[in-house]
């Protein structure tokens, strides 16, 4: 990384922490802070889908999945055996996560491409059916509810800051990772797998790596929201859930690595103060995505800096002949 | 002395087109040879067989000694192997830096490393540095490769095999697309490279100025057969060479 990158990474973490940070302490209203939580914890979740899209190539339309283990990991051990068990069950998704990641890694990445989107999205409508049918011990679509975190978590203000304090951790380990040697052979793997072949590397191997990793923390996204929610739905499994993440990582711009991040707090926002106009929300959040992808493919944050470095460009070229 | 690379009676046919037909020969440590023949002859099949890539129907392959049909590429390229591609094979989006850089921590068994960032690995980036300098892009250190002009990418693709460190190299038509100077630098370039970095060195040119200028050994490959094998002077005045190959191209 230069030294420009350098500053503008501190900058973006500052500016991260600092204002969701600060927001307990500017506003007390609760809506406020039940959004901005809603905005980090979906955005740990697209940023780690990003790691499977935009860094190695593997469009997953069933992420959806481990978000919903991490989320009734915690919610029945919390109706089972009561809400002390709500960290146990958190660890519990997100072990069950990790297992069954690793389990059908070997399943579905023996193939590319569409084949293995459409592989993804059949598994997480498997999950839904069957949390869905399910209902003497998932509860079906009545979900469940009455998920209170134990002792101090059940303050608001402080389980935001747990979450936070996980979001940061989370997305700044995905950040070094993105910037490692790991990270370095999958964007490999996305750009020319036959080559990575040739560098003496596995690619399904790799593969199957950043898909668990990446299952891992949809899990903790999905066991950190139930404790924002007090409940968790078979929504959670759901196609839609699933291609939620697909649109923020798209708005956001899949080939920076926090565009995910800025995508789901583009989409959260959007979702917010539209729907409470009207409930034709999702046909204006369709439309802004045919507008993003038809015109700026880039994502947002891609297109600033386009922006940006053309702007730099003029302005050099203007001193040049000045 | 023990060969290198030897091939015994391999075979490869795609339905009825036989690409490989009964090939046998063997390359000594340190040589540099040529593969010549007529487009279509089989040269870059072999090379794909060599490497793991495609699978003999029927024959043997042994690297250092030991057989290597059959293995996956992987396996291959963990025991030496190297291998430039004719369309150049390279990671477009990365740095020029870090397409050799990732080829040394993958030889260095680093690759599963995911905390600290590429630039701490310092005895990757130096040799990946060392390579880049060997090849005159050190310059460019810090492109994306995409940017690089044809030539240079080219280049870069051979500096990705040299981070493996491999024993042999493979390069396939390392001068195709070139101006006839480009051509020249890179010919000087491939000898360089060949005894700075103790190769055993097998390349497939159409070049003949390059052939007969820098190979030890030259084999002429054609519709899958060997049809002949020797020194440049040999090859050149072979009777059968010049009538099936070399009478268009000197003519
Ligand atoms: N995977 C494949 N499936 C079917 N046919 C193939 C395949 N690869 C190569 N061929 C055919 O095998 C023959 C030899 O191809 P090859 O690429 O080895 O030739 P070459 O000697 O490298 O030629 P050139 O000088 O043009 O690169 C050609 O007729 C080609 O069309
Ligand atoms: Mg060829």
């Amino acid at each position: 990384m230069t030294g420009a990158d350098t500053k503008k990474e501190v900058i973006f973490w500052g500016l991260l922490a600092g204002i969701f940070g600060l927001l307990p302490v500017v506003s007390h209203n609760d809506y406020h802070l039940i959004m901005a939580n809603h905005i980090i914890v979906w955005g740990l979740f697209a940023v780690a889908f990003n790691m499977l899209f935009g860094i190695t190539g593997m469009l997953s339309f069933g992420q959806a999945l481990f978000y919903g283990i991490g989320g009734y990991g915690v919610g029945l051990m919390v109706k089972y055996l009561g809400k002390a068990w709500f960290l146990p069950g958190m660890a519990a998704g997100v072990l069950a996560a990790a297992v069954l990641a690793y389990l059908l890694g070997f399943l579905i990445i023996r193939v590319s491409g569409v084949f293995f989107t459409i592989l993804t999205l059949a598994f997480g409508q498997l999950a839904w059916q069957v949390t869905f049918r399910w209902y003497h011990v998932t509860g079906g679509d009545d979900g469940i509810q009455g998920i209170i975190p134990p002792g101090i978590l059940g303050n608001k203000v402080f389980y935001y800051y747990v979450c936070l304090a996980c979001v940061l951790a989370s997305v700044w380990y995905l950040r070094s990772l993105s910037n490692s040697p790991l990270g370095l052979i999958l964007r490999c793997v996305r750009q020319n797998p036959a080559r990575v072949r040739f560098l003496g590397r596995h690619v399904r191997r790799n593969q199957r790596r950043v898909y668990v990793i990446s299952s891992v923390f949809a899990a903790l996204a999905g066991g950190l929201m139930s404790g924002v929610d007090n409940s968790v739905h078979t929504n959670m499994f759901y196609w839609t859930t699933s291609g939620e993440v697909i649109l923020m990582s798209v708005l956001g711009g899949i080939h920076q690595f926090f565009g995910p991040f800025i995508g789901a707090a583009l989409i959260k926002i959007i979702e917010d103060v539209v729907g409470s106009r009207t409930e034709f929300w999702p046909l204006i959040i369709g439309l802004l995505m045919m507008t993003m992808v038809l015109a700026f493919p880039r994502g947002v944050v891609g297109e600033f800096q386009m922006l940006k470095a053309r702007w730099q460009w003029r302005a050099l070229e203007r001193a040049r002949r000045g | 002395m023990e060969p290198m690379l030897v091939l015994e009676n391999v075979n490869k046919a795609f339905g009825g087109l036989k690409v490989t037909d009964n090939v046998s020969f063997s390359v000594m440590p340190g040589e540099i040879s040529a593969i010549i023949g007529p487009n279509g002859a089989g040269k870059t099949t072999l090379f794909n067989e060599i490497t793991g890539h495609l699978t003999p129907d029927s024959g043997r392959i042994l690297f250092k000694g030991q057989e290597i049909t059959g293995l996956h590429t992987q396996e291959i390229v963990a025991r030496g192997m190297g291998r430039a591609f004719q369309i150049t094979s390279i990671f477009p989006e990365e740095t020029v830096l870090d397409n050799v850089r990732v080829a040394c921590l993958s030889r260095l068994g680093q690759t599963r490393r995911s905390l600290r960032s590429v630039g701490n690995f310092s005895q990757a980036t130096e040799q990946a540095f060392a390579i880049l300098e060997s090849l005159g892009l050190k310059d460019q250190a810090q492109r994306p490769a995409f940017e690089l002009a044809h030539g240079d990418q080219k280049l870069l693709d051979i500096g990705v095999a040299l981070g493996l460190e491999p024993k042999m190299l493979l390069l396939d038509e390392p001068t195709a697309g070139m101006s006839p100077d480009e051509r020249h630098l890179t010919r000087e370039l491939v000898k360089r490279l060949w005894k700075e970095f103790n190769l055993t060195l097998v390349f497939i040119e159409h070049d003949m100025d390059t052939v007969f200028g820098i190979a030890q050994v030259v084999r002429v490959l054609q519709q899958g057969r060997l049809l002949a094998e020797g020194t440049p002077d040999q090859i050149r005045s072979n009777p059968e060479v010049i009538t099936a190959y070399l009478g268009e191209e000197l003519a």
